[in-house]
């Protein structure tokens, strides 16, 4: 699969997230943040917050009952927990992404796994430190998407996090739609396969607006 | 002159209110003739109404819709430290299933079981699609506010997590029981809201001190054009913990691993 053209507008933020590491970056209203999985099936926990007010942030349930799928695809509306569009999915050239399998943290892996994996790294550390500087803390976690993950749910409700169906190279374009801070985990997870079992790092690309409006 | 136009008549007038019995109201002192234990909480929450309260480890909290058209959506903080709270998702992931039902827990995001389900005559839940707000019940009834005639679960949980010192950042993703939401093969939500015949009930074990938020408004995926809802009951009595041969908690190996969490908090 190939990855997708450049966007239009000029490049105003370009980093590369190393593996396992957190990410901040306030992304104003218009910009178009592009997620680029460079080594392929590396799952990228995300959240968004309001610049004008962090109580409203993303809302995993409110986007999936408004939009009526659990799944996540190009055109979708991440909405607030006011229900208000916060940024859009506007390009992707993986099939789908996930919002219902939540963040691995240290507590939640001694359950899925085992209490020997207490010491390991886990995304809500990544979550938490990320927000910390922001000022927020652990109330300020919620349910939040996974880029390029892949959970299904059976018939039966069974669901789990199973191999992805994501590609080096592969991308998820999202415009904001209100200035937002984005808060990251690229996912150290080493217990399943969110990640292959092998942590990458993720490119992380910001475009301002084509015409800036006067 | 007005029956109200001095203290004295206003005090008369407010007193001769008293014993007034209406559904939708708690009963104190707390009693219920059909509760399995001792009784510390008997409150039915009206239709667009809200609650909270503390529970101890090992109530017994019983949820009762009586009239078919209950929408119970849950918060669960630790009353002791309120910022760890029920984890809708790790509820999900770690019982590698999306459906809750007797004997499934509902797990804390520090990796705790907060509570079980003993008990489940509805079969209809949803961990997916969480609480309405003010602007999806504006679109739908044309008005959602929490003082006006449809408000909307989130709105109510903000008033009731406030009650307990919380607040707009402190409501977090939610269940809601009696409405269901099943996931079909493509990933579409399925709602199942009913009506459904009256007095299916839940029966909840608290695994730790809690605090119980609810709100009982139209589900979020409510294709009626009314807004529609009905009383919800809550009665909690005493009751064990959980013992060591407990079968929710030994029905899986993550269940196991939650209860040893939560005793290892408790061990002080």
């Amino acid at each position: 699969m190939a990855s997708l053209a450049p966007l239009p507008g000029a490049i105003v933020h370009d980093e590369v997230v190393p593996a396992r590491a957190p990410w901040l970056h306030r992304v104003k209203r218009g910009e178009t943040l592009r997620i680029v999985d460079l080594e392929g099936n590396q799952a990228v926990d995300f959240l968004v917050y309001a610049a004008a007010d962090d109580a409203e942030r993303y809302c995993a349930q409110t986007t999936i009952a408004a939009q009526g799928s659990i799944y996540l695809k190009a055109g979708a509306a991440l909405l607030s927990n006011e229900g208000r569009p916060m940024m859009t999915i506007t390009a992707t050239s993986v099939d789908y992404h996930d919002t219902i399998g939540g963040a691995c943290s240290c507590e939640s892996n001694t359950l899925r796994y085992g209490h020997h994996t207490k010491s390991q790294h886990a995304c809500v550390d990544n979550f938490l430190d990320a927000n910390a500087r922001a000022g927020r803390g652990k109330r300020d976690m919620v349910s939040n998407i996974n880029f390029f993950m892949n959970v299904p749910v059976e018939g039966d409700g069974a669901l789990g996090i199973v191999d992805g169906i994501s590609a080096p190279g592969l991308t998820v374009d999202l415009r904001a739609e209100m200035d937002v801070d984005v808060v990251v985990s690229n996912c150290p997870q080493v217990n399943n396969p969110c990640n292959g079992f092998n942590p990458t790092p993720v490119r992380m690309i910001v475009y301002a607006p084509e015409t800036v409006a006067a | 002159m007005s029956q109200t136009a001095d203290p004295y008549g206003a005090q008369a007038h407010a007193r001769a209110m008293a014993g007034t019995r209406v559904e939708a109201m708690p009963t104190v002192p707390a009693a219920a003739d059909d509760a399995g234990g001792p009784v510390v909480w008997e409150e039915t929450v009206a239709a667009g109404g809200y609650a909270s309260r503390r529970i101890a480890r090992g109530t017994r909290l019983r949820l009762v819709d009586l009239h078919g058209d209950a929408c119970a959506s849950v918060l669960l903080f630790n009353a002791e430290n309120p910022v760890e709270r029920l984890n809708v998702a790790d509820t999900l992931k770690v019982q590698w299933n999306g459906y809750l039902g007797a004997g499934k827990l509902l797990l804390s995001d520090m990796g705790r079981a907060m509570a079980s389900i003993l008990e489940d005559t509805a079969g209809t839940h949803d961990a997916f699609c969480g609480a309405s707000s003010a602007a999806s019940n504006a679109r739908r009834y044309g008005e959602g506010t929490n003082y006006g005639p449809h408000p909307s679960a989130r709105d109510r949980f903000m008033l009731g997590v406030a009650k307990h010192g919380l607040g707009r950042k402190d409501v977090h993703p939610c269940i809601n029981l009696f409405k269901g939401v099943r996931i079909a093969p493509d990933g579409t939500t399925v709602p199942e809201v009913g009506p459904f015949a009256p007095g299916r009930h839940v029966l909840l074990r608290a695994e730790m001190e809690l605090v119980v938020v609810l709100a009982n408004c139209a589900h979020v995926l409510d294709p009626r054009e009314s807004w529609s809802v009905t009383p919800l009951r809550a009665t909690a009595w005493r009751g064990p913990v959980a013992a060591q041969d407990d079968p929710v908690r030994n029905a899986t190996p993550e269940a196991a691993r939650a209860f040893l969490n939560t005793e290892d908090y408790y061990l002080r």
